[in-house]
C-alpha cells in the first residue's frame, strides 16, 4: 500500500462496512484471548466458589506437570513424523506426474480428494481397517504372526494416527510441490541435462534446492496442520490413548478444560498455545515475504 | 520432456498408480463394507467388491433413523452439515470482502488498526482459546443454534487478505473513471469490484465450503442437541470399539455420506479449488 491510490472520500461508509467482521473479531477473538489470559493468573477452589489470583502459579504447575511435558513430547513427534511423511510421499509423486506426458490432469483428479475428507473421518477411515475387531489388514497383521492392536499399544496408535493424519494431507503437499516444480525454469533443467546430469543427480543439485521454498513454506503449514487441525484425528480414533500415548497439547486443552474442568491449567495452556502460533505465523510471514525473490 | 528415458517414465507411472491405490483405497474400503451386512463387516477380511446390501443399508440409514444417536435421520444430519458449511463460506466471503473494499479503496482513521486487528485473528485459532469462545457462546444462548456453530467461525484474515491483494492489483483508472462517471463506491462495488472478483469468489468458496463442512472441535462443543450437529459429529457418535453393538453397516454408510459432498465439490470445481489452495496459502 505504498503509492497513493484513488479512493473514495467517505467518511462514514468504510466503518459500516468494516463493521461486521470486527464485531466478530472482539466478541469471538479478542475477549476469549483476553479472557484467557486473565484466568491463566487466577486459581479457582475446589467448589467453583472463590477465586484467587495466582500470577504465574498456574503456567509453573503446567511446565511442572509430567504430563504436559508427555503432550508435548507427543505433539513434536506426531508433528513431524506427520510432516515428513506426508512431504516425502507428495514429492514423489509430483515429481512423478511432471514426468509424465499422458494422464497428468487424470491422476491429479485421483491424488486431490482426500483433501476434502474431514480429519476425523479419515482417521476413523484408517481405523476400520486396522482396528484388531473387524479390520481387514489387522486381521492380516495377526495372521502373519505380528501383535497388532493400537487400542493397547501406545507406538501402533501414534503410527495409525500418524499415517492416518498424512493421508489426508498427501494432497495439499502435491499441488504445492507440483506449483513449485512448475515454477522451474526449463532452461536450468536443459542446461543441467546438457552438462551431462541425469536423473538422481540432476534431482538432488538442481531441482531440490530450487524447491527448498516450497519444501519450507510446507514444513510450516504442515507443522501447524499436525498441532491444530488434527485435534479431530485424536479425538475420534484414541481419545490420547492409550495411557496417554498420543495425547497432544491441543488434546489436552480441551480434555482439561472440558473433562477435568480444570479451568486455571487449562487456561495457562491455552495462552502457551497462543504463544507457539505466534511463533510458528511470524516464521511463516517473514517466509512469505522472501519467497517473492523465487517468483 | 528433456530426454526420452522409457524406464524413468515408466518408474514414474508405477509411483503414481501406487500413490492412487493409497490415497483412494481407504475411501473404497469404506464404500465396500457399506454395501456389505454387519455380519460380513464383523468376520475379517472384508471382500475386496462391493456386496449385494447397498439398497437395503442405504436404504434404511437414509430414510430410517439413526437409533444409535437418538435417531435422527441422516437427511438432517446432512442438512445441517450443509447449511453450516455455505453459512461459513458465504459469511467468511461477505464479510472479507467488505472488510478489503473498505481497507484498499478508502482513507480513514485507524485503517491500519483495523488492519492489523484482522490480522491477529490468525495467531487465535479456535483450539488456543476453547473455553472462553465457549463461555461467550454459552452466555449468548446459542448453544445448539445454528447462528452458534456458524457465526464464531466467519472472520477471516485469509479471505480479507486474498482479496485485498487482488484489490490492490485493480488499476486506479478503474476507480478514476467510476468516479468521473459519478458513481458512488457501492456503485462502484457492485458494478465493476463484484465481477472482476468471480473467479476469487468461486476459488474461495470451495476452500471455504470444505472447511466449514470438516469442522470438528467447533461442532463438538456447540452442539448438545444430536437434531442439531454435523453429520462428522454425529459419525463419531455412533462408532465405539468397545460396544458389540455398534451398527457397523450404518456407520460406513454415514461415513460415505460424510465425505462424498466436499469430495464432489473438489473434483467438479477442481480448477477453482486449485487456484483457492494455491492463492490463499491456507
Amino acid at each position: 500500500m505504498a503509492q497513493p491510490r484513488v479512493v473514495f472520500p467517505n467518511k462514514v461508509l468504510p466503518y459500516l462496512l468494516l463493521a461486521p467482521q470486527i464485531a466478530l473479531t472482539l466478541v469471538f477473538f479478542f475477549w476469549p484471548a483476553s479472557q484467557a489470559l486473565y484466568q491463566s493468573a487466577l486459581r479457582e477452589d475446589a467448589f467453583g466458589l472463590k477465586t484467587s489470583f495466582v500470577g504465574l502459579a498456574n503456567f509453573r504447575a503446567v511446565f511442572d506437570d509430567p504430563s504436559y511435558l508427555n503432550a508435548m513430547q507427543v505433539t513434536a513427534v506426531f508433528s513431524l513424523a506427520t510432516a515428513a511423511l506426508s512431504m516425502c510421499v507428495a514429492l514423489v509423486l509430483a515429481t512423478s506426474a511432471e514426468r509424465i506426458v499422458r494422464g497428468k490432469t487424470f491422476f491429479r483428479t485421483l491424488l486431490i480428494w482426500p483433501y476434502a475428507v474431514a480429519p476425523a473421518v479419515a482417521g476413523m477411515l484408517w481405523l476400520f481397517m486396522f482396528n484388531p475387531a473387524m479390520g481387514s489388514f489387522a486381521y492380516m497383521l495377526r495372521r502373519a504372526g505380528y501383535d497388532w492392536d493400537p487400542l493397547l499399544n501406545g507406538d501402533q496408535a501414534m503410527v495409525l494416527v500418524v499415517v492416518a493424519a498424512s493421508w489426508k494431507q498427501i494432497s495439499y503437499n502435491f499441488l504445492f510441490f507440483v506449483a513449485g516444480l512448475q515454477a522451474i525454469p526449463k532452461s536450468l533443467i536443459e542446461a543441467a541435462a546438457i552438462d551431462g546430469a541425469r536423473g538422481a543427480k540432476r534431482f538432488w543439485t538442481v531441482v531440490f534446492p530450487l524447491l527448498a521454498p516450497t519444501s519450507f513454506f510446507l514444513l510450516v503449514v504442515n507443522t501447524v496442520y499436525a498441532f491444530f487441525d488434527t485435534f479431530g484425528i485424536i479425538h475420534a480414533v484414541t481419545g490420547g490413548g492409550p495411557a496417554k500415548a498420543t495425547e497432544t497439547l491441543v488434546y489436552k486443552v480441551y480434555n482439561d478444560g472440558f473433562v477435568n474442568l480444570n479451568f486455571g491449567s487449562s487456561a495457562a495452556q491455552s495462552v502457551i498455545l497462543m504463544v507457539i502460533v505466534i511463533g510458528l505465523t511470524a516464521i511463516q510471514f517473514r517466509y512469505v515475504d522472501r519467497r517473492v525473490h523465487y517468483g | 520432456m528433456i530426454e526420452n528415458r522409457p524406464l524413468s517414465t515408466a518408474l514414474a507411472y508405477f509411483w503414481l498408480v501406487i500413490g492412487v491405490l493409497v490415497v483412494a483405497f481407504p475411501i473404497w474400503y469404506t464404500f465396500v463394507a457399506s454395501t456389505q451386512t454387519v455380519r460380513t463387516i464383523l468376520s475379517p477380511p472384508l471382500p475386496l467388491l462391493p456386496g449385494d446390501a447397498f439398497a437395503d443399508n442405504y436404504g434404511r440409514a437414509v430414510f430410517g433413523g439413526l437409533d444409535r444417536i437418538g435417531g435422527v435421520s441422516l437427511g438432517r444430519l446432512l442438512f445441517n452439515s450443509t447449511v453450516v458449511a455455505l453459512a461459513i463460506a458465504v459469511g467468511k466471503i461477505v464479510i472479507s470482502i467488505l472488510s478489503a473494499f473498505a481497507i484498499v479503496f478508502f482513507r480513514f482513521p485507524g485503517r491500519m488498526v483495523f488492519f492489523w486487528m484482522i490480522f491477529i485473528t490468525l495467531m487465535l485459532p479456535v483450539e488456543v482459546r476453547i473455553l472462553p469462545t465457549y463461555k461467550v457462546i454459552v452466555d449468548l444462548g446459542l448453544i445448539d443454534t445454528y447462528t452458534g456453530l456458524t457465526l464464531p467461525l466467519m472472520a477471516s484474515a485469509t479471505a480479507t487478505f486474498l482479496f485485498r491483494q487482488f484489490f490492490l492489483t485493480i488499476p486506479p483508472e478503474l476507480v478514476e473513471a467510476a468516479r468521473v462517471d459519478a458513481a458512488g463506491p457501492m456503485k462502484f462495488f457492485r458494478d465493476i469490484l463484484l465481477p472482476l472478483s468471480k473467479t476469487n469468489i468461486a476459488a474461495l468458496f470451495v476452500i471455504l465450503f470444505i472447511y466449514g463442512w470438516t469442522q470438528y472441535l467447533w461442532p463438538l462443543l456447540v452442539t448438545n442437541d444430536n437434531q442439531m450437529t454435523t453429520i462428522i459429529i454425529a459419525l463419531r457418535k455412533m462408532v465405539s470399539f468397545a460396544d458389540a453393538d455398534t451398527p457397523w453397516d450404518m456407520v460406513m454408510v454415514t461415513s460415505m455420506l460424510a465425505i462424498l459432498p466436499p469430495i464432489l465439490v473438489v473434483v467438479l470445481m477442481q480448477r477453482w479449488f486449485v487456484k483457492g489452495l494455491v492463492e490463499t496459502e491456507k
